[in-house]
């Protein structure tokens, strides 16, 4: 990515547009070998090498949470990084230039289903491998995934149809307590629901179900909240999503079959990096299928002007419950999941706070951009991380950079920006051709 | 039976009345046009048909099924077109994608579809896209099909609507002022359009203007509405000379 818009500004600089001509013909294949390479690396080599850089460990998040903590060893920790991650990708992202597009070609050439495929196993040996080094690392991978969810199905109302929705982690709440109470009660012998219903062997197979139907039960909820505020346009969402929010709280804390304010504990381990990972991918599969269709653009064309959309056939009211329904149901899910990575949910969790956090990962990434969605989910969560040590300063410090996003790119930073596939794997060069 | 009838449609705006008794029969492949001085109540006429205003009286049927109390987007089902005066565009979206979108109703892949993909969906949507590029040939844009809307000059903008109402494949088109803000020779391309869509469409077309060479050149019948009333009705050499028409263009003294 970097490459190519160094390349825009190439009459500039002549190094930076050379280093932009090298590295702007790499397909994504290429960086994903780079970037496995680099990850076992770090396997084999990353302990001895943090120890004789003076390191207590492999710096987790790239040495982000390292610059807060302990600054005297930011030098060691950038060479680090340097040595471990980017010397390798660059170095053989560059080097398989040719067969790398040789074989980008060839995958696409073959089928674009299978090319897909392989890239998102390699991409999924890549997180597997970087997230094997610490039990920290796959946490914050697991709950950058689910907000990826979160956030990418958030963009659907608040970017793609263009109305204001405050009640997304209302809809994950739902999600989770129904996820939950599905396994809890029917796969572990619990205080709460007594004996286990159902043999233990039978669970991962039946936990999507659970799921599902959290998801099913959060696009309940958000019929609920459409049927009133979709009777007109302006700021009523808004309001009514907003008080959904906090009625869904309150419900839960006041309801003791699930815990009440104690939240739910004991749900079993099912929600691995595997699972979460297809959760991810599927999430992101389906919402960009879907707005990517004339059924999908309708939620455009009554964002943007919804007299005309009415006047040429498109049934608004419908699309926008349909498109605000489905939402719901993702966050529902990504909820579900998000239980199940804690193994505990309390009401509080899906307080304003999470609302404040999906929401600057929406803006921040970019309105009506499954592209701008995902940047937005990984920047935040990894910023969100590296804040850690500032406490309650994190939340001065995130919000002052979404004002200066807000500022520079009104629209976030990807903004309107459709996410193709295609283009994406597609080799970088036709092969044999020089340069 | 007419393709369009409309009898005594009124309409209130609070105490103000805006339309009164408006009867109009539209034959198939008729182009009719509708003239009169601002605020005259034209615009409200093609809101009130078009189901975005409800006539507080009156009868409006479409090939005899009835269209008061219906949405606008079932109306626009049942095969009414419209372009809009002030320029309707979906800011955000390309010319391609206003001209497949008026194609909602027939994407019948559903959900499903939506959502995997399916077979049915890429064969729908490819076919969209081809409907919408041979209607942008016709209006003589296709040239601009991934521009965004809003980077199109205002002429080629009213050509997209044009482009955008029939894609819809309506049995009857409704354009209000489609060459407002056009200078001449756009004036003219727009009428070569107008006409050859009539052509190969066998449309019917009710027509809003205020250039009166348009409609005189286009239109076979003429209504001219003054304060929500027809004050007359007839071809365009009737209408040129009616006194009431010269009076309310021109003013009294223009008949003395």
């Amino acid at each position: 990515m970097e490459a190519t818009s160094s390349e825009l500004s190439a009459p500039e600089s002549g190094l930076k547009s050379k280093i932009g001509r090298l590295f702007s013909r790499v397909p994504i294949i290429g960086w994903l070998f780079g970037a496995l390479v680099a990850v076992i690396l770090e396997q084999i080599v990353g302990m001895p090498l943090a120890l004789a850089l003076g390191l207590p460990k492999i710096p987790v998040l790239f040495g982000f949470v390292t610059v807060l903590k302990k600054p005297m060893l930011v030098p060691s920790t950038m060479l680090f990084v340097l040595l471990i991650y980017f010397l390798p990708i660059v170095i053989i992202a560059r080097l398989s230039l040719e067969p790398a597009n040789r074989l980008a070609e060839k995958l696409i050439n073959f089928s674009m289903e299978g090319s897909v495929l392989i890239h998102l196993v390699l991409l999924y040996a890549i997180l597997h491998i970087w997230a094997e080094v610490s039990d920290y690392r796959l946490l914050i991978l697991k709950f950058t995934l689910i907000a990826i969810m979160v956030t990418v199905s958030l963009n659907v109302i608040n970017g793609y149809m263009g109305e204001f929705s405050c009640s997304h982690p209302g809809f994950m709440a739902l999600g989770a307590y129904t996820a939950s109470v599905f396994t809890v009660s029917l796969f572990v012998n619990d205080s709460l629901f007594g004996q286990a219903l159902l043999p233990s062997f039978l669970g991962p197979f039946l936990f999507p179900l659970g799921l599902i139907l959290g998801g099913c039960v959060a696009s309940l909820g958000a019929l609920l909240v459409a049927i009133p505020s979709f009777k007109t346009r302006g700021d009523y969402l808004a309001i009514i999503s907003l008080a959904f929010l906090f009625i869904v709280k309150s419900l839960i804390e006041n309801l003791e079959f699930v815990g009440g304010p104690r939240g739910l504990s004991s749900q079993p381990d099912w929600a691995n990096l595997p699972i979460v990972f297809a959760w991810t991918v599927a999430c992101i599969w389906i919402i960009n299928n879907f707005v990517r269709s004339t059924l999908g653009k309708a939620l455009n064309a009554v964002r943007d002007e919804e007299t005309a959309a009415n006047a040429m056939t498109v049934n608004t009211r419908r699309t926008k419950m349909v498109a605000f329904m489905f939402a719901a149901f993702w966050a529902g899910v990504a909820g579900g999941l998000f239980a199940h990575v804690l193994r505990y949910v309390n009401p509080t969790t899906f307080g304003i706070q999470k609302l404040a956090e999906v929401l600057a990962m929406v803006y921040f990434g970019g309105l009506n951009s499954v592209y701008g969605s995902i940047v937005g989910a990984v920047s935040l969560s990894i910023l969100g991380e590296a804040l850690r040590p500032l406490e309650l300063f994190k939340w001065i410090v995130i919000p002052l950079l979404l004002i200066l996003v807000m500022i520079f790119r009104p629209t976030g930073l990807i903004a309107f920006k459709e996410f193709n596939v295609k283009k994406l794997i597609r080799p970088k060069q036709s092969p044999g051709k020089e340069v | 039976m007419s393709l369009l009838q409309v009898e005594k449609m009124t309409h209130y705006f609070g105490g103000l009345r805006a339309v009164h008794n408006y009867d109009i029969h539209i034959e198939p492949g008729q182009i009719r046009g509708l003239i009169g001085p601002n605020g005259a109540g034209k615009t409200t006429i093609f809101n009130l048909i078009t189901g975005i205003h409800q006539p507080t009286e009156g009868v409006v049927s479409l090939e005899g099924k009835n269209l008061v109390g219906l949405q606008p987007y079932q109306i626009a089902s049942a095969g009414l077109g419209r372009t809009f005066q002030n320029l309707l565009l979906w800011r955000h979206m390309s010319v391609l994608d206003h001209v497949i979108m008026a194609q909602y109703s027939r994407m019948t892949y559903g959900l499903v579809g939506a959502f995997f993909g399916t077979a049915k969906r890429k064969r729908q949507e490819t076919e969209a896209e081809e409907k919408a590029y041979r209607l942008l040939e016709l209006v003589g844009i296709s040239g601009l099909a991934n521009q965004n809307v809003l980077n199109l000059p205002y002429g080629d903008q009213r050509r997209v609507e044009m482009a955008r109402a029939l894609a819809m494949e309506p049995k009857i088109l409704f354009l209000d002022e489609p060459t407002a803000g056009m200078n001449p020779e756009e004036l003219l391309q727009m009428m070569e359009i107008i006409r050859q869509v009539h052509k190969e469409f066998g449309l019917a077309i009710l027509l809003i203007e205020h250039r009166l060479k348009l409609v005189m050149e286009l239109c076979e019948e003429i209504q001219t509405l003054v304060f929500g009333e027809v004050i007359a009705e007839g071809t365009p050499e009737e209408i040129q000379n009616n006194p009431k028409v010269i009076d309310a263009y021109l003013g009294k003294e223009a008949i003395d």
